[in-house]
């Protein structure tokens, strides 16, 4: 298990625990995102990620890389689904595991956070309207509809 | 010069393909997307993207050379 991986089958979330178990820690922190059904005003039915894997591997290991430098935490991964995934799938998982707790929660949000802004990653959500949109290009792609 | 030039998602639907090389006078990423919004209707509505040259993010100012491959990124959505 590779520090950041993209997965196009479901994430085993037993081997993130495992992998992070680590008698010098005290505290694991885990985030799970998880396919909601609904999203600003419109009811999801399911949904699509498309994702430039190279570069999300090399911009999410940089990712993994700042938050033990700025944390200063033991150990942190984080794994994104690729492909289409129905309501209530596990999309992403972010674990970090360090002596005390403080530094977890901050790792993880940090990770997160950083994941949905930069990671070269694109979600199509299909509604029940039956029309589908690629989340955030609502505005810039409005013409086109 | 010739460049590759590679679309994704909303991109890749409004151009109608994933990837094009193109002989260009272009001489940044910026000056290119223009040329791409002529070249493809559908683009040309779309104002805000990030942008890579060969797997590395870049900035809308940079210099191209020949043989370069430019990703044009839509707005992410990761999480």
């Amino acid at each position: 298990m590779k520090a950041f991986e993209i997965s196009s089958e479901p994430i085993d979330l037993q081997a993130f625990r495992q992998k992070l178990l680590d008698r010098s820690c005290g505290a694991y922190v885990q985030f799970d995102g998880w396919v909601r059904d609904h999203n600003e005003g419109q009811k999801v039915l399911r949904l699509e990620y498309e994702v430039y894997e190279p570069m999300a591997v090399k911009e999410g290991t940089r990712i993994l890389d700042e938050a033990r430098e700025r944390f200063g935490i033991s150990n942190a991964f984080a794994i994104h689904r690729s492909g289409l995934m129905e309501l209530s799938e596990v999309a992403v998982v972010v674990a970090v595991s360090s002596p005390h707790r403080g530094e977890a929660f901050d790792a993880c949000r940090y990770i997160i956070d950083q994941a949905k802004i930069r990671l070269p990653i694109w979600k199509k959500e299909y509604y029940e309207s039956g029309k589908a949109e690629w989340v955030n290009c609502q505005r810039c792609a409005r013409s086109n509809n | 010069m010739n460049v590759k030039v590679r679309y994704f998602a909303a991109f890749r639907e409004a151009t109608g393909c994933e990837t094009e090389t193109l002989a260009t006078s272009a001489v940044s990423p910026a000056e290119l997307f223009a040329e791409c919004a002529k070249r493809h209707a559908g683009l040309a509505s779309y104002s805000s993207s990030l942008v890579a040259i060969n797997d590395e993010m870049a900035g809308w100012e940079a210099t191209l050379k020949d043989g370069d491959e430019v990703l044009f990124f839509p707005p992410v959505a990761g999480g």
